[in-house]
């Protein structure tokens, strides 16, 4: 007898059978049409219709059958709240049992029935289970809460749930503990408020290592992800905690091994590099990695996307184990690619030998997307390794030789890169190369083909006839070899002007006048006019010596590298981008490897001071004090300084007599930005309106930022509410982001006992206060009140972004209502980014994450805008001018730390500017564009 | 963590999910068809996918996808070392992880999958626990469980889930008493065209069938423990006293399990016990020649068994025409497999096999020859020289049956011609 015969029943009337088998008297019967409708549901048939009938079947001993009723509970409570709520008596029943089997069966299945108004019976039994005698019921009771986090996080909250489970933290059983630490690891993965539930503290710490030694794998890997996110004091507790977490890299499941690499790799980062314990500890992990490879090849595959991060931090822990990269034949095709990435970090002088005749063997493999890379990879180790670029060459001839089309091609690609390299060593190997010239269909092929013809025209006797070749099909190329062509042909002119002359003009207007791709236009008639005008400064520009390329390709970025490391084992280190850039709604802090032990004791107090910057606003000294600083902040004002002013910026108290007002006169615009213009205070007497000058002048950040607001908006009218009339506006001053509000009573009686209550939003708006409504508001007085707000509230999604929903409770009654916040109360004053941060942020974002819009009718200059969007913590980093048009480049950063930085473009006598704007969460686009089509026009 | 399972056959039917928290529609999974549609063949899809709102991490055991459906940032292994888990069990208790296995005992497999995971938290993973909570189908119990209308389902707690010895349940009775060690290597090797060897690698292990009753506290000790320097151990090893001591020190788990694994490295030198001698050539019409000839190499005078060798032919090549010696070869004309199953090596008549193959009439000479990918077996050996000095019992009193068992096989083994 097998189940399978419960697959086979699938005639008409099929429901109505089982309802009449679940309603029978035998026992035996039940329990058979119970498993039935269990397999129906497994195969995705809707049984929902029996849900009475099942829930009958509930009041059993058997507990097989207890079970697989709870197992269709599970299934179909969310269809059928109403039935469920017949189930509940009998959990709480089965909650009281005497065997704790049965009991924590009953606890685990409640937490699975999705049901708001279930859940609500369910806590008394919860509690109890927490506090359960038998560690089988406490550690299941664990995860429960962590259940009905997910379905009413509120409640779990208000319940005190989660100081239960923190109690868990020091229970005595260790499964319980690992189960504690999983479910607070899944409720702050959830919460995405970036407060971490966990604190971290010496004493927490042991009772982790402890239970870490005893209780299951799965344990484990939970255990060793919280450590991982501890920040020990300093190296010697660093040091005791790896020594606790080594002996983890002997564990037989892959996904502990990992974790403690995780641990051991960001605890090290608190040692000194060279030291005697690091040394030990760099030894002891390069074993387990490589073990991770003879495992199964999913296993491999993340093995080695987190070992491609290992290599790059530490470039010496693997570079004795070449051999285990090399790639098997019947490997599947992600694990050979991503083994030979690491095949060429690992290369060196001392290996390349081996790794070249591996390479040259699989280049004349069957999968062509192994075999390019191959081929790539041999340029790259040319590229890498300089003593064997001649090999290399060698071995890349040795495979153009065998004429396969697309070895041909990408051994050409990356002979370009080694001749960027090394100038004028292989050149002899043109003409082989120019053989192979007609065999070239794919575009970078040709491009790089075309690339090395104009590079060394001079002595390829027949280059302008191979380049002219190419030019009878111009307009059928693609971009990418046009402009090759283009830029090749105008080379060989400049080095043979003689003979040439008539193909330059024929690319020329063929670049310029038949092409409607205005790169290709524009490159064309640069070069138009530079021969026209001076081909001595043309032979300057376009033969220029090229800088060299750089050794390593392919490197991640160091500060995402050190990013990725703190994530190893996690699905980032599978991706090699941030977790904020792909899970949904993660606006959490982004974790930083700890500095190295040089300046570790800053470290703790920096973390701490981060945290408070993004949990208070900041502090903004007061006006009296305000000038004074900035006079001393001038020397190490971020270099924005536009070119022309740095003159004034020695003499600063002379400034602020006479010389000023001219400046300021001067700048039409800027006198518009700054209202106060005209009457400049003495230094004593300040007031913010000068700081904002100063500020502007020294294109210092104003922190004295004085944000535009919207003008009051009508948020409840009056009949809606019940005769009070709300109308505001939210705005940032000085770091504190405030909701403006009039209330207006229209009623007959005087309107008392306000309060307030915002909910959920995305950026975790919460009131810092209680509203305070000074007295009662008489009929037909409107009172002004403002209440300051703080981003420490709990974090939620909202569409639109910046939605969000306040309930204003009043003596009347409770009214709901909506409103959008601007989108600049969330930039932060700390908002300004390094240039060279901002250059490689910039380049670091996708470029679909850039999402381009036009604000109209601005009239102001450069300057203007800058300055104003810098009182509204905008920081331009910098200014540029290309072709007559500025551009700024700036950057901002919301309270819940996404940077986003932009671009905008002026055209002169053009009211109209184009704003670029990247950031690694699009979603804050359109707020922002309308953030900054706000300010603008105020 | 884990929100959903899905079980995909080669065919690309979804025939079994799971929800441990709500249900994902099952349409969800169309991301990973189109991976597969991507994929050249089955081996070759990624095991993480990302869609708009879910990651899907999969694995292939047995021509199945196991596919889970999660919505967080996870360790991608938690979850594939899960997987394997899973299929381990299924494996455990039914013999084999078919799709009609699976389907044929659908309600063990749904309440093992349920005990497993808990909201997508690993619950009971340890077989014998979930041995004592599910019995395993046996034709036996299921005619006994008809007639007396008990289930395969345990109402007592698992003890060995609370116990400091989890992976051991108490009260366990045997009367024979006895623990057999079975000490496997695995040769994975690269040989180039020459024979010179470009890597070798050797990954071993030690399963342990242990049927000793009560609660035993078993010693091991190894002739020449300096061998291990990369080990993984079962959670039951004290790993203090193999710091300390190099001895293994456990209380067993019952029945089967894996003590230990091992990995020795391409640093050291690994002893290859076979040769290849190969001839293989394609002529630019009229096909090749292949001549292929085997022979023992540094067997310690243990004899080469069970040797096989697998050449995947080039898309080109039509049909073979060989003679073997030795064996039998076959030669699948629509996945180009060719095979040659030779069985035992004697050293003084070596096995040969030799002949034409045949290519498509007009197709260019394949770029490169095949490789040859070699199983054998030597019995009676590790081919690292491991060997068990003694095994020592403590805590029980009666003397039980030992045995320890060597072999050496290869593992991914591949010689380039």
């Amino acid at each position: 007898m097998t189940d399978s015969k419960y697959f086979t029943t699938t005639k008409k009337g099929e429901i109505f059978e089982l309802k009449s088998e679940l309603n029978s008297d035998k026992k035996e019967k039940k329990k058979e049409a119970v498993k039935k409708v269990i397999a129906s549901m497994t195969v995705g048939k809707d049984v929902s219709a029996l849900f009475p009938d099942v829930v009958n079947c509930m009041q059993t001993d058997n507990l097989e059958l207890k079970k697989l009723v709870y197992l269709y509970l599970m299934n179909y409570a969310k269809s059928q709240p109403d039935m469920a709520i017949m189930a509940v008596n009998t959990f709480v029943k089965d909650c009281e049992d005497p065997n704790p089997l049965i009991r924590a069966l009953a606890v685990r299945t409640m937490g699975c029935i999705r049901v708001d108004k279930i859940t609500e019976y369910l806590c008394e039994p919860l509690r109890k289970c927490l506090k359960d005698e038998d560690p089988y019921v406490r550690k299941t009771a664990a995860i429960c809460v962590a259940k009905l986090h997910d379905i009413n996080a509120s409640m779990v909250e208000d319940q005190g749930f989660l100081d239960q489970l923190k109690e868990l933290l020091s229970d005595s059983n260790p499964m319980v503990v690992a189960n504690a630490v999983a479910s607070l690891t899944e409720i702050n993965e959830a919460s995405s408020s970036g407060q971490p539930l966990m604190e971290l503290n010496a004493a927490t710490m042991n009772k982790l290592l402890t239970a870490l030694n005893e209780c299951t794998e799965w344990g484990q890997v939970f255990i060793l992800d919280a450590l991982s996110q501890y920040s020990p004091k300093d190296e010697r507790e660093a040091q005791s905690i790896c020594e606790r977490i080594t002996p983890r890299l002997a564990h037989a499941n892959a996904a502990v091994v990992l974790s403690a690499v995780k641990c051991l790799m960001k605890f090290m980062e608190l040692m000194v590099g060279d030291s005697e314990f690091v040394k030990n500890l760099t030894k002891k992990l390069a074993p387990p990695l490589v073990t991770l490879l003879s495992s199964e090849p999913e296993v491999q595959y993340v093995a080695l996307r987190n070992i491609n991060l290992i290599v790059q931090k530490r470039p010496e822990l693997l570079k004795h184990e070449m051999k285990v990269f090399f790639v098997k034949y019947n490997d599947p095709i992600y694990v050979k690619l991503e083994k030979l990435d690491i095949m060429i970090r690992l290369a060196s002088e001392a290996n390349i030998v081996q790794v070249l005749s591996e390479l040259k063997e699989y280049a004349t493999e069957v999968d062509v997307d192994f075999v390019r890379k191959a081929v790539r990879a041999i340029g790259r180790c040319a590229i890498k390794v300089e003593t064997s670029a001649e090999r290399c060459v060698s071995t890349l001839l040795d495979l153009i030789q065998t004429k396969v089309n697309y070895v041909v091609q990408e051994a050409i690609v990356v002979i370009k890169d080694i001749f960027r390299k090394y100038p004028n060593k292989y050149e002899s190997i043109i003409s082989t190369l120019c053989e192979n010239l007609d065999t070239l269909d794919e575009p970078e092929a040709r491009a790089s083909m075309i690339w090395i013809i104009g590079e060394y025209a001079e002595r390829i006797d027949n280059a302008d006839e191979l380049l002219e070749s190419f030019l009878e099909g111009f307009h059928d190329e693609n971009t990418q070899v046009q402009l090759q062509l283009l830029t090749a042909i105008v080379k060989l002119f400049l080095k043979r002007p003689t003979d040439t002359q008539e193909l330059v003009q024929q690319v020329l207007s063929l670049a310029t006048q038949d092409s409607d791709n205005p790169d290709l236009r524009d490159r064309g008639f640069i070069y138009w006019r530079l021969l026209s005008t001076d081909p001595g400064a043309a032979k300057e520009v376009v033969l220029a010596e090229k800088p060299l390329i750089a050794e390593e390709t392919d490197l991640i970025e160091p500060t995402l590298l050190d990013e990725l490391i703190c994530h190893i084992a996690s699905l980032a280190s599978v991706y090699h981008k941030p977790p904020s850039a792909f899970v949904e709604g993660r606006t959490g802090l982004r974790r930083a490897l700890p500095k190295s032990s040089g300046d570790n004791e800053n470290n703790s107090d920096q973390q701490q001071q981060q945290q408070q910057q993004q949990q208070q606003p900041t502090v903004i000294p007061n006006q009296d004090s305000l000038i004074p600083d900035l006079l001393n902040m001038d020397i190490s004002a971020p270099p924005v300084v536009p070119a022309a002013q740095p003159a004034y910026t020695g003499g600063t108290l002379d400034l602020l007599s006479g010389g000023l007002d001219s400046l300021l006169g001067g700048g039409g615009a800027d006198a518009a930005a700054a209202p106060a213009a005209g009457a400049t205070p003495p230094v004593g007497g300040a007031n913010t309106s000068s700081a904002g000058l100063l500020g502007d002048i020294f294109g210092m950040p104003a922190t004295a930022g004085q944000g535009y607001s919207l003008p009051k908006q009508l948020w409840l009218p009056a009949n809606r509410g019940k005769g009070m009339e709300i109308t505001g506006t939210f705005s940032r001053r000085n770091g504190i982001i405030s909701m403006d509000m009039t209330i207006h009573n229209k009623a007959m009686q005087p309107i008392t006992n306000f309060a307030i209550q915002l909910n959920k939003n995305s950026f975790g708006i919460t009131p810092s206060a209680t509203l305070n409504v000074p007295a009662p508001v008489a009929p037909n007085q409107s009172v002004d009140v403002s209440l300051i707000l703080a981003t420490t509230g709990p974090v939620q999604r909202m569409d639109p972004l910046t939605n969000l929903q306040v309930a204003i409770k009043n003596s009347v009654d409770v009214f709901y209502f909506a409103t959008v916040m601007p989108m600049h109360i969330f930039f932060t004053e700390d908002g300004a980014m390094e240039k060279r941060v901002f250059l490689s942020t910039w380049k670091d974002i996708p470029s679909q994450n850039e999402v381009q819009f036009n604000i109209d009718n601005v009239n102001m200059n450069a300057d203007g805008i800058s300055n104003k969007l810098q009182a509204n913590n905008v920081f331009t980093i910098a200014k540029r001018n290309v072709e007559g048009q500025d551009m700024l480049y700036q950057s901002i950063k919301l309270t819940n730390g996404i940077w986003v930085l932009t671009e905008l473009k002026l055209q002169p006598g053009n009211t109209t500017i184009v704003l670029s704007l990247k950031s690694r969460a699009t979603d804050v686009a359109q707020g922002i564009n309308e953030a900054f089509q706000g300010i603008l026009h105020s | 963590m884990i929100h959903s399972l899905f079980i995909i056959n080669s065919s690309g039917d979804v025939f079994m999910e799971k929800h441990w928290k709500s249900v994902i529609p099952r349409s969800i999974c169309d991301y990973f068809f189109d991976a597969q549609r991507k994929a050249n063949n089955n081996e070759d899809i990624p095991p993480v996918i990302t869609t708009p709102h879910h990651y899907l991490l999969s694995i292939l055991r047995s021509n199945l996808f196991f596919v889970a459906v999660c919505m967080t940032e996870v360790p991608p292994l938690f979850v594939i070392e899960f997987l394997h888990r899973v299929v381990d069990t299924f494996e455990d208790y039914f013999g084999e992880c078919t799709e009609s296995i699976i389907k044929e005992h659908y309600v063990v497999v749904y309440e093992l999958l349920d005990e497993m995971l808990d909201n997508g938290f690993p619950l009971a993973t340890e077989s014998n626990i979930l041995k004592e909570l599910i019995k395993p189908p046996n034709i036996l119990r299921t005619i006994a469980n008809t007639v007396t209308g008990k289930s395969n389902v345990s109402a007592t707690l698992p003890t060995g889930q609370l116990s400091n010895v989890p992976w051991r349940r108490s009260g366990v009775k045997y009367t024979n008493n006895e623990a057999y060690f079975d000490v496997t290597e695995e040769v994975d090797a690269i040989i180039d065209k020459a024979g010179g060897t470009v890597t070798a690698e050797i990954q071993g292990y030690i399963d342990c069938c242990v049927k000793l009753s009560g609660m035993p506290d078993l010693t091991l000790t190894f002739m020449n423990s300096r061998l291990f320097d990369d080990i993984s151990f079962h959670p039951c090893v004290r790993l203090k006293r193999w710091e300390s001591e190099r001895v293994l020190s456990f209380i067993p788990p019952d029945g089967n399990s894996r003590l230990l694994s091992y990995h020795i490295g391409p640093q050291s030198v690994v002893a290859i016990p076979v040769y290849i001698r190969h001839n293989i050539s394609f002529r630019d019409v009229g096909g090749g020649r292949l001549d292929i000839t085997v022979g023992p190499k540094q067997t310690m005078g243990r004899v080469v068994e069970g040797v096989v060798l697998e050449i995947p032919m080039p898309k080109c090549v039509l049909n073979c025409n060989l003679t073997v010696t030795q064996g039998k070869y076959t030669f699948d004309p629509v996945s180009k497999l060719l095979n040659w199953n030779i069985g035992r090596i004697d050293p003084t008549k070596l096995p040969n096999m030799r002949g034409n193959i045949s290519v498509q009439s007009g197709s260019p000479p394949p770029e490169s020859n095949p490789i040859i990918n070699v199983q054998f077996v030597v019995t009676q050996r590790a081919l690292s020289g491991l060997k068990v000095n003694r095994l020592d019992i403590y805590g029980e009193k009666y003397n039980p049956f030992k045995g320890v068992k060597y072999v050496t096989k290869a593992g991914r083994f591949q010689v380039r011609t």
